[in-house]
């Protein structure tokens, strides 16, 4: 680790005005180890851990507010969420080992868009709504590419805004070593329609509107036999090929498709 | 886990699962090892390692780093050489198959002109805090001329390869043959049916849970070096550091292991830190400590396995083997560490007959050297390679014959009445019951009932698999004569003293060293049972050369059969002085004495003396003539075992696999295992349960891999090297049967190591099997989901066009 100042402010206003010139420190699964392996050098830490606002789930009607220094255990034990959204609660609730789901948060998660983390399939997958410090912005929107994301320097993401789905569910399979997911799909039926996320295959989160329309036809796992992502662009690594990740995709779309159908 | 811990004697003797002693430091954080030592004045070390695999090092600018806030000093590869520090040793010699000597690579222990792996010492930088020594690590300017570099065997065999060593051509450090080339000729030309396999052993990062550490202490008045480090062997440690590296005399050099989280093998090897710190304290005047963070670790810790194999059986018709040919690259690294070439020779080849009576058996084995982190002993070192080539050649002749495969082990054993047994290797196999493993294994895992459960689960849409593995290990190293005349550089004989207080409480000073083993409660279970006393009023010393006699430390399953056999000779000795003593006091001829239950009694009278009294006897020389035998009650003994151990058993794999996702779940897992007499039931299902989970572990999900093209580490994290967790692992069924050691007096043979050994064959028969029914021929470990889907995948391709 580099030295570097560390500050917690109290306030979200007093964060973000000390954010423009440093990094913000959420749950620090994944940041902690970057300065532990001298892979950054912040000059300045803003701690996030000192600010009630940003923590804590409230479901209002049909849309689930999840303050982003929500920590991923307590999305995943949350009675309100397995009622409103049960989808949210066992995603969060697959993310790494208990250390990580103590500490790590949705905002931090999200901001950071590790290209095999959980929770973007579930903003994009669910259409959800990120409200920041400046603005919001939609989930659509929000994933712009491999670790980056539509905020701008110094911007805070609050909270996560989810519209609660008719039904969904979540499939990954995880990296063996890590546990990240190398192909997670979220599948949703939404007011907007069925909509299908992969994470943890490409580069970044993305739709498959083949799947999407597949099964908007029928809603039933075999409505996806056959179909296949191309595996062009898709990542590779000693875990696995991009055709392997691509195959896996179909299979968990599947199995997320047979989850959520048995909700009924 | 197990069903075996509950059914032993109560009490603290041999064969109750006393609770360890040791553990309540472990587990309440006060346990103390190398980095929890804080010394005086002590100072860092930061060891810079090569970014690069194989260059010239064409200069190392140190100035900005050594005016860097806080640093002491910044040494390069040169300048320990010009103080006299000699090269890392390398303890065993092979020779080529035309008699030749092996070539021998220099070693530095920090790199002198050339770099030949990622992670290899460049140079050192010592400074008041860690920080510091990190911070000025970074202003050096360390240039290198890239070289070609190699990493695996297949590339650093090829024609046209990139050159490693001179001394090495076509990358080839030696090629050893053992057995009777001509005798497995003519048996092949008349057998009914080779099989054939290429085998790939991988190579596997050990990751103890504690890091290395060493923390060097030099005593300027008296000239004194003192090493605490986290070692399995200090005293060998000890010697290598004053005959070969450091250069000072032994006396003038104390070792110290104190608590030591996990060693595997990892640890029994002299490391470039331990020269490091010690010399580095002279050089700087102060006590100079050195801490692995993980990543250090993937990249410095000596690695693991890492052959490739071309094993063939010639069998008859009915399955009977007629002969073994073996053909084997055993990847060294760039470097021989302290037992590299032992491990693919010595350890290996002889134990190719594994539990069977096969009549000729050859073997020729190439060292083979890379651009990578030199490979060593690793958990079983050597036996579960050759354990991996037999059982796997075994399943497949059976798969070939369509013959059974327990049947077709059955009708190879060596059987029962045949010990002592000499094989075609020339190990000399003292005892054991192959059979009675096998059928008590088969019953507990039910093998009769596996087709029903296959059905069951192909009618989830599920492959299951059932694989056996039928193992056997030479352990308790070693006898000196047979380790010396075969390439070691030193004896493998065990010391220990027995020191009794004057209250009848007892010391026990062990040259065996544990590093979670347990020994502090297994050796006081002997001393308590032998002696009579309470196993409260036994302690168990280990780890120090300032406080034990001598010791070659622990690793091949050695510290009971070996270390604890020295116990055993020394408390005959304190009970052989304890009859003169107590003839003298209870006025009767020593020839009447009995020790007894704890007593020295009069045989058929009811004179006796506890042994507290005659423990307070011995150091009050009032009633016996200390003139004819001298007051005290401590006794050593050095014990040079006759022979190996040969630890063998069953395991049986059943897997299920689910072929969308080519993910292997082990769902039943049986073992039975002939360690001869154990002592602690509950600590051998210890020993077991671990080394089935690294067995599990190398078969399905570990694997350490290097860039074919830059020979960096790939998997140098726990992000991409899987180790096993616990979730990954099913209920273990573990039970034994004991056919004692004969020659040594505990009649243990050794549980470290097998369960290590015996898996990865178990699992890999058992994939096999699960994924024949597909058109699979072949997978190699680790069979992860990837590698089984891209087999399965494959397979299909042909059917579908």
């Amino acid at each position: 680790m580099y030295e570097f100042e560390y500050v917690r402010p109290q306030t979200v206003a007093t964060a973000v005005e000390q954010g423009g010139a440093g990094q913000y420190l959420a749950g620090g699964m994944t940041l902690l180890p970057t300065l532990k392996l001298r892979l950054a050098q912040p000059g300045r830490l803003v701690d996030l851990n000192a600010l009630p606002e940003l923590q804590g789930i409230r479901v209002d009607g049909n849309v689930v507010r999840i303050g982003a220094m929500t920590r991923h255990a307590d999305v995943a034990r949350s009675a309100e969420l397995r009622r409103a959204a049960p989808v949210l609660a066992e995603l969060a609730g697959g993310i790494g080992d208990p250390h990580v789901r103590n500490r790590g948060t949705i905002g931090g998660s999200v901001a950071n868009n590790d290209p095999a983390a959980d929770y973007p399939a579930a903003v994009l997958g669910l259409g959800a709504t990120v409200v920041t410090s400046a603005r919001e912005i939609a989930g659509d929107d929000f994933f712009t590419g491999m670790f980056s994301t539509a905020l701008a320097a110094g911007e805070l993401i609050r909270r996560i805004d989810f519209p609660v789905p008719k039904r969904a569910a979540y499939a990954k399979f995880p990296n063996p070593a890590s546990r990240y997911a190398m192909a997670g799909v979220l599948v949703a039926e939404t007011a907007g329609g069925i909509r299908v996320a992969v994470t943890g295959a490409g580069p970044c989160v993305f739709r498959v509107p083949e799947f999407e329309a597949a099964l908007t036809r029928r809603f039933a796992p075999e409505a996806l036999d056959g179909l296949e992502i191309p595996s062009d662009g898709l990542n590779q690594d000693l875990h696995g090929s991009p055709e392997y990740r691509a195959a896996l995709v179909t299979v968990m779309a599947q199995r997320a498709v047979a989850h959520a159908a048995a909700r009924g | 886990m197990s069903a075996t811990t509950a059914d032993t004697p109560a009490g603290t003797g041999i064969g109750a699962s006393v609770r360890r002693v040791e553990d309540q430091r472990f587990i309440t954080g006060r346990g103390s090892y190398v980095d929890d030592l804080e010394r005086p004045g002590q100072v860092h070390a930061h060891v810079v390692r090569s970014s690069v695999a194989h260059g010239e090092i064409r200069r190392i600018g140190t100035d900005a780093a050594r005016a860097a806030p806080g640093v002491l000093g910044v040494y390069v590869g040169e300048d320990l050489r010009a103080d006299g520090i000699g090269d890392l040793p390398c303890g065993w010699f092979v020779s080529n198959i035309d008699g030749t000597p092996m070539f021998s690579p220099s070693h530095p222990v920090v790199a002198v002109g050339r770099v030949r792996y990622v992670g290899e010492p460049v140079a050192v930088v010592i400074a008041e805090t860690a920080q510091q020594a990190r911070d000025a690590a970074e202003l050096l300017e360390v240039e290198i001329d890239d070289l070609p570099a190699v990493a695996t065997l297949e590339r650093a065999l090829a024609p046209g390869a990139p050159a490693i060593w001179d001394g090495a051509p076509g990358n080839v450090s030696f090629h050893w043959q053992i057995g009777d080339r001509a005798a497995v000729e003519s048996a092949f030309a008349r057998a009914d049916h080779v099989a054939k396999l290429e085998l790939v052993n991988n190579r596997l990062v050990c990751n103890a849970m504690e890091p290395r550490a060493a923390i060097g202490e030099y005593d300027a008045g008296r000239g004194e070096y003192t090493l605490w480090t986290t070692s399995q062997n200090p005293h060998v440690i000890r010697i290598l550091l004053a005959t070969v590296t450091l250069k000072v005399p032994e006396h003038k050099i104390r070792v110290i292991s104190p608590d030591v989280g996990g060693g595997f093998g990892s640890k029994a090897f002299h490391y470039s830190e331990e020269v490091i710190a010690a010399w580095a304290a002279r050089r700087v005047g102060r006590p100079v400590r050195w801490t692995a963070d993980r990543s250090e670790a993937f990249v410095s810790d000596r690695h693991g396995r890492d052959h490739l194999s071309h094993v063939e059986l010639a069998c008859t018709k009915d399955g009977r083997f007629l002969a073994l040919r073996v053909s084997t690259a055993a990847n060294m690294g760039a470097y021989y560490s302290t037992f590299g070439p032992a491990i693919p020779t010595f350890y290996y080849a002889p134990l190719l007959s594994g539990t069977y009576a096969i009549p000729a058996i050859y073997c020729d084995v190439k060292g083979v050297v890379t651009n990578t982190v030199p490979v060593d002993a690793y958990r079983g070192a050597g036996r579960p390679e050759a354990t991996y080539v037999i059982e796997r050649i075994v399943d497949r002749a059976a798969r070939d014959l369509g013959i059974d495969p327990a049947e077709i082990r059955r009708r190879n054993f060596v059987p029962k009445d045949a010990f002592p047994y000499r094989t075609a290797l020339t190990l000399e196999y003292d005892s054991g019951d192959y059979a009675q493993a096998l059928d008590k294994a088969l019953a507990l895992a039910d093998y009769a009932g596996f087709p029903a459960r296959k059905q069951a689960s192909a009618a989830r849409g599920k492959l299951r698999g059932i694989g056996l593995s039928s193992y056997i290990e030479a352990c308790g190293v070693g006898p000196s004569k047979i380790i010396m005349t075969s390439g070691g550089g030193s004896g493998l004989f065990e010391s220990a003293c027995v020191r009794v207080n004057p209250s009848g409480s007892v010391v026990v000073m062990t040259g065996s060293h544990s590093h979670g083993q347990g020994h502090e409660t297994t050796f006081a279970q002997l001393v308590s049972e032998r002696l009579g006393v309470p196993l409260e009023s036994v302690e168990v010393v280990h780890g120090d050369t300032g406080r034990i006699q001598f010791g070659l430390g622990t690793y091949g399953s050695r510290s009971l059969a070996v270390g604890g056999s020295a116990i055993w000779k020394a408390v005959d000795k304190v009970i052989a002085k304890g009859k003169k003593i107590a003839a003298h006091v209870l006025e009767a001829a020593e020839s009447d004495v009995r020790f007894e239950n704890g007593r020295f009694v009069v045989a058929g009278t009811d004179r006796g003396l506890s042994f507290p009294e005659l423990a307070f006897t011995a150091h009050a020389p009032l009633r016996f003539p200390s003139d004819e035998i001298e007051p005290g009650l401590e006794e050593t003994a050095f014990y040079d075992p006759s022979n190996f151990t040969f630890p063998a058993g069953v395991h049986v794999c059943e897997l299920e696999i689910d072929p969308a996702t080519g993910v292997s779940e082990v769902v039943r897992y049986t073992v039975v295992d002939d360690f001869g007499t154990v002592v602690n039931p509950m600590i051998v299902d210890g020993q077991v349960h671990g080394g089935v989970a690294q067995g599990i572990g190398q078969a399905l999900l570990e694997n350490c891999v290097y860039d074919e093209d830059s020979a960096q580490l790939v998997s140098g994290s726990f992000v991409d090297y899987t180790m096993p967790r616990a979730d990954d692992l099913p209920t273990l069924a573990v039970d034994y049967i004991v056919t004692p050691c004969p020659h040594n007096p505990i009649g243990a043979k050794g549980c470290g190591e097998a369960g290590a050994i015996a898996a990865p064959p178990a699992v890999m028969n058992a994939v096999v099997d699960a994924l024949a029914a597909r058109g699979v021929g072949d997978v190699q470990m680790p069979a992860t989901p990837h590698r089984v889907w891209q087999a399965l995948r494959a397979a299909a391709k042909p059917a579908a066009a």
